[in-house]
């Protein structure tokens, strides 16, 4: 998943537990980086038609933002999913972060044929968890 | 400065192992998927021409995975329950599979073309990686170079064979 589809990601889930627009701050600390890195990619984004940045109060995404956001999530869940359910990593979250940025959507929708996946994917990401509901609980053990 | 989450690269032994392995799975369901497919033939639709690629690329898969293997075990992380693995992915493809002569050379194109992508994606990390991992660097990229190549090379034999039959 490359760079741009992290964000997009971020700022979805970020926008999602908002319920509006998604603040610079809020991102720069889902991803772990400066608000001036934020600043940077969402001018990238603005430029490409996936998302609108107002001042003072934060980022959306446009239609495409959304779609895209959406698919680089599902391709996200895979990847947690796949950890969890067949590697039977512990840890399944901060391991599926470190890997997210190797891991390309072709590679996850191959990966997908051997997990069960739910049809509402990824209706059912757990923002605020930042993680699949499904395994939400197994988190939660660690 | 960067964060973790954001930007290519493999920083850790255990980051790569866990990749590795990704690796093996992948491999793995080439395999399985091949021998699957070769079973599934109907007499008519069997040739020598496609039982040899089916063969070949369930060979090259395994001594793929058998290269992966023998990296991780290089590598300081804990050892991956392969069997399990195996049995899994099996289990998976038991009831399901291409239904026509077209969809098993498709399949067979599509998982060496997400291999390829996959060790190609995996090489540019550790090249932008400076991490000093527990096996040696050199023969980490040639083997994984190698692997990537062998993967380019099914993927245009697999073509040449579509083209052949259109």
């Amino acid at each position: 998943m490359n760079t741009a589809d992290q964000y997009l990601k971020a700022i979805y889930l970020v926008q999602k537990m908002e319920n509006g627009p998604a603040s610079t701050g809020a991102l720069a600390e889902r991803l772990d980086v400066s608000p001036a890195s934020v600043n940077e990619m969402i001018g990238k984004l603005q430029d490409r038609g996936l998302a609108d940045h107002e001042k003072y109060k934060g980022v959306s995404l446009t239609d495409e933002g959304i779609e895209q956001a959406r698919e680089a999530l599902q391709t996200y869940c895979i990847i947690e999913r796949f950890l969890h359910n067949v590697l039977e990593v512990e840890e399944f979250p901060s391991e599926a972060k470190a890997l997210e940025s190797v891991i390309d959507e072709t590679v996850a929708e191959r990966l997908d044929t051997i997990i069960e996946r739910e049809p509402q994917c990824p209706d059912c990401f757990d923002a605020e968890a930042d993680m699949c509901a499904e395994l939400v609980s197994e988190g939660e053990a660690d | 400065m960067v964060g973790v989450s954001v930007g290519h690269r493999v920083s850790t032994d255990h980051q790569l192992a866990r990749l590795l392995q990704i690796g093996i799975v992948l491999e793995e369901v080439v395999e399985v998927r091949a021998a699957r497919h070769y079973d599934t033939l109907s007499p008519d639709e069997r040739d020598a021409e496609i039982e040899a690629l089916l063969e070949e690329a369930r060979e090259e898969s395994a001594d793929h995975r058998e290269r992966l293997e023998s990296l991780i075990e290089e590598l300081d992380a804990e050892a991956v329950p392969l069997d399990e693995i195996e049995a899994l992915v099996e289990s998976t493809y038991a009831q399901t599979g291409p239904e026509s002569f077209d969809g098993v050379l498709y399949d067979q194109l599509h998982g060496e073309e997400t291999a390829y992508k996959f060790y190609d994606d995996l090489i540019e990390a550790v090249e932008a990686s400076d991490a000093a991992f527990a096996l040696d660097r050199e023969r980490l990229l040639t083997t994984l170079t190698e692997i990537r190549d062998e993967e380019a090379e099914g993927v245009e034999e697999v073509t040449a064979i579509m083209e052949a039959r259109e």
